[in-house]
């Protein structure tokens, strides 16, 4: 990489305690990208961006913005404004005053007609002029959201944090945002770092997923990539939804392995490590890929148990003798006609890609692994 | 449903009945005789003799001195307290550590377990004869005179409403959302602006709370000013007793009494106004 990162973390390690929140994270940002921390609660993502911000001190390692060692650099003085959870929006001043607030603290200090011209234009930007007067509590939850975004970016911030800034909004206006926000990055051009734990949320938004687990980055990369290839088992079950079928190694053939399933099927499978034989692993078969057809057709027999009807598509959850419950998508491209019916026997096929082999050490082998999906559905 | 309303209402005027039979006796009734000693006169005797005349209000300056010392020692009093009050209250709700807190809290409450009297005594010890004057005169500072002063009486002062000022700031500090001095200091605010701007403004309805109640109280502060103001430093409470109970002048200390309320209700309303104006919509709650 030849520009310089608009953050890096060399080797950051956060403690609370005797509890590590973060450890040894290395991680670089490139400029004007659009980066998602994705993961589940407790996995570190907000710390490490409050470590961004200087709310939090590392307690190993360094954090950089643009090249520069923030050690020791309070959060008032860094290049970095935050849109906050619940958007922290100042309940005592009105609109414009705060989103003026930050260009008050500059020093030497703006004329005041640059403060208001620019608190203006920062309103325009959100599609809120007009409303500078109101009081914050008069706002909806979506106007406030936009508030908290004008009054982070009229101060024109190298990097914006984003701290679950969707999770208070209902889908609707959630889905709006999204795309606003992706407008907003490509037009201003700074670097947009995103914490949510709504992997929707992170693969439709984002260029590159930062996946992290028990405070530590597990995989980055494109979302297509971690959709399409995880990294491990958690990425593959946290990320989208999957059928995880439990199995044993059976053989290699190729850069292939053979897994020999519950029931005693063979399949062939990607791996991401090596396996050896007998190994305990899990199966990672996306709803999408497989394929169902009548019975006999396929790789795997089962029962239609549940349908639920998705316009273009229908999700079923199908029981496999000896295996378990599993999802599949299904594109019924003739017409509604062509759904099977619940109680009706079909034959599963796998048809995109090939499945993805994970070592999974919970798994004895024989058990069922649980699907949490399919729960959902039944 | 006729019936229905009936008992309705039955019920209402039930739950209502003994709080406003309370009021009625004991404030409104009293406040009505007062009002209208204040403009009789003075029996021979002593006491309260029918008639309608203003000459016990124009005769007020006569008190001046009471007045004034009320007016300058009550807000400086307040203030006073104010000053020491704050940066307890700030410590307690934003840096005391979590476990340490209801201890603290409640170092602040006990001493008003023990009678007001009882250590405005101490105080006296304190600050008399035998006291800190003794003690700085082994450090060669002789005839350091505490007691029976206006200084006595503001550390008395101070000393007694602390805890009045100190828990209505500490809850509307303890309420405020810390994320929002997180959002100050990201948007570029030192710690002293963001101090300034979110954290004294957030906690202004308390201030506001905490000085007009010491104040109100103050207005009609006896006890302190007699113990610790010796003869010197007259309130108006101390006038009012006066009147009452030594020359027996009622309607002359009507006329104070009223004069009092008519100050402390404008007292209430500009400190209310201030707090409102200053921190957005939220009204001051007093008590």
């Amino acid at each position: 990489m030849t520009a310089v990162p608009d953050i890096e973390f060399r080797g950051v390690t956060k403690r609370y305690g005797s509890v590590t929140a973060v450890s040894g994270i290395d991680l670089a940002i490139p400029p004007s990208a659009f980066v998602a921390l994705l993961g589940p609660s407790g996995c570190g993502k907000t710390t490490c961006l409050r470590m961004i911000g200087g709310f939090e001190q590392p307690s190993e390692g360094a954090v950089f913005i643009r090249g520069r060692d923030m050690a020791g650099t309070p959060p008032y003085r860094r290049p970095v404004n935050m849109v906050f959870q619940q958007y922290a929006l100042f309940p005592h001043l009105d609109v414009e005053d705060n989103i003026a607030y930050g260009l008050r603290q500059a020093r030497p200090r703006l004329a005041s007609r640059e403060i208001s011209l620019r608190a203006g234009e920062a309103l325009a930007m959100v599609r809120l002029a007009g409303y500078g007067r109101r009081k914050i509590h008069e706002l909806s939850g979506g106007q406030q959201q936009r508030v908290a975004l004008a009054r982070a970016l009229v101060n024109k911030p190298a990097v914006l944090l984003l701290d679950e800034p969707l999770a208070a909004l209902d889908k609707k206006l959630r889905t709006d945002m999204q795309i606003e926000l992706q407008n907003l990055q490509r037009e201003i051009g700074i670097t947009f770092v995103l914490v949510t734990h709504d992997q929707e949320e992170a693969l439709s938004m984002s260029d590159f997923v930062c996946v992290m687990n028990g405070g530590r980055i597990v995989q980055l990369g494109q979302p297509s990539e971690i959709y399409d290839e995880p990294a491990d088992l958690f990425v593959a079950d946290f990320v989208g939804k999957t059928n995880l079928l439990s199995g044993k190694v059976a053989g290699h053939s190729g850069n292939l392995v053979e897994v020999a399933l519950a029931d005693g099927t063979v399949i062939a499978a990607r791996k991401r490590t090596s396996l050896r034989q007998d190994e305990a692993v899990a199966v990672s078969l996306r709803p999408e890929s497989l394929s169902l057809g009548a019975p006999g057709s396929g790789r795997l027999n089962g029962i239609i148990r549940n349908r639920i009807f998705l316009g273009s598509t229908a999700e079923y959850a199908i029981e496999v003798g000896g295996i378990g419950t599993l999802l599949a998508k299904a594109d019924h491209l003739i017409g509604s006609k062509n759904l099977f019916k619940p109680g009706e026997p079909v034959a599963i096929g796998f048809t995109a890609g090939t499945p993805l082999a994970f070592p999974d050490p919970k798994n004895n082998g024989t058990n069922q692994r649980e699907n949490k999906h399919v729960e959902i559905i039944s | 449903m006729r019936s229905n309303v009936l008992r309705h209402n039955l019920l209402t005027a039930l739950l209502l009945g003994p709080a406003t039979a309370w009021l009625v006796v004991f404030l409104v009734l009293p406040f009505v005789a007062i009002a209208v000693f204040s403009v009789g006169q003075r029996a021979p005797e002593g006491g309260y003799q029918a008639a309608f005349t203003l000459a016990q209000y124009v005769n007020l300056p006569a008190r001046a001195t009471a007045f004034w010392n009320t007016m300058v020692l009550a807000p400086a009093g307040a203030l006073a307290s104010l000053l020491v009050a704050y940066p307890v209250a700030y410590y307690l709700a934003l840096r005391a550590p979590e476990r340490w807190r209801l201890i603290l809290l409640a170092l602040v409450v006990i001493p008003f377990w023990t009678s007001l009297l009882m250590r405005t005594y101490a105080w006296m010890y304190i600050l008399g004869g035998s006291g800190i004057p003794a003690l700085l005169a082994y450090g060669g500072f002789e005839d350091v005179r505490l007691i029976n002063t206006p200084g006595a009486v503001l550390l008395g002062i101070v000393y007694g409403y602390l805890p009045l000022m100190i828990l209505p700031i500490y809850v509307s500090l303890e309420r405020l959302d810390r994320r929002l001095l997180e959002a100050s200091a990201d948007l570029g605010a030192t710690p002293v602006s963001t101090f300034l701007g979110v954290t004294l403004r957030l906690s202004l309805p308390g201030v506001m709370t905490g000085f007009s109640l010491v104040m109100i109280l103050l207005l009609g502060e006896y006890l302190i000013p007699t113990l610790l103001g010796g003869g010197k430093v007259f309130f108006i409470g101390n006038a009012l007793v006066d009147l009452f109970l030594q020359s027996r002048n009622w309607p002359f200390g009507s006329a104070i009494a009223i004069t009092l309320v008519l100050v402390s209700v404008v007292v209430l309303l500009a400190a209310n106004r201030i707090s409102t104006r200053l921190s957005g919509a939220r009204r001051v709650d007093l008590i």
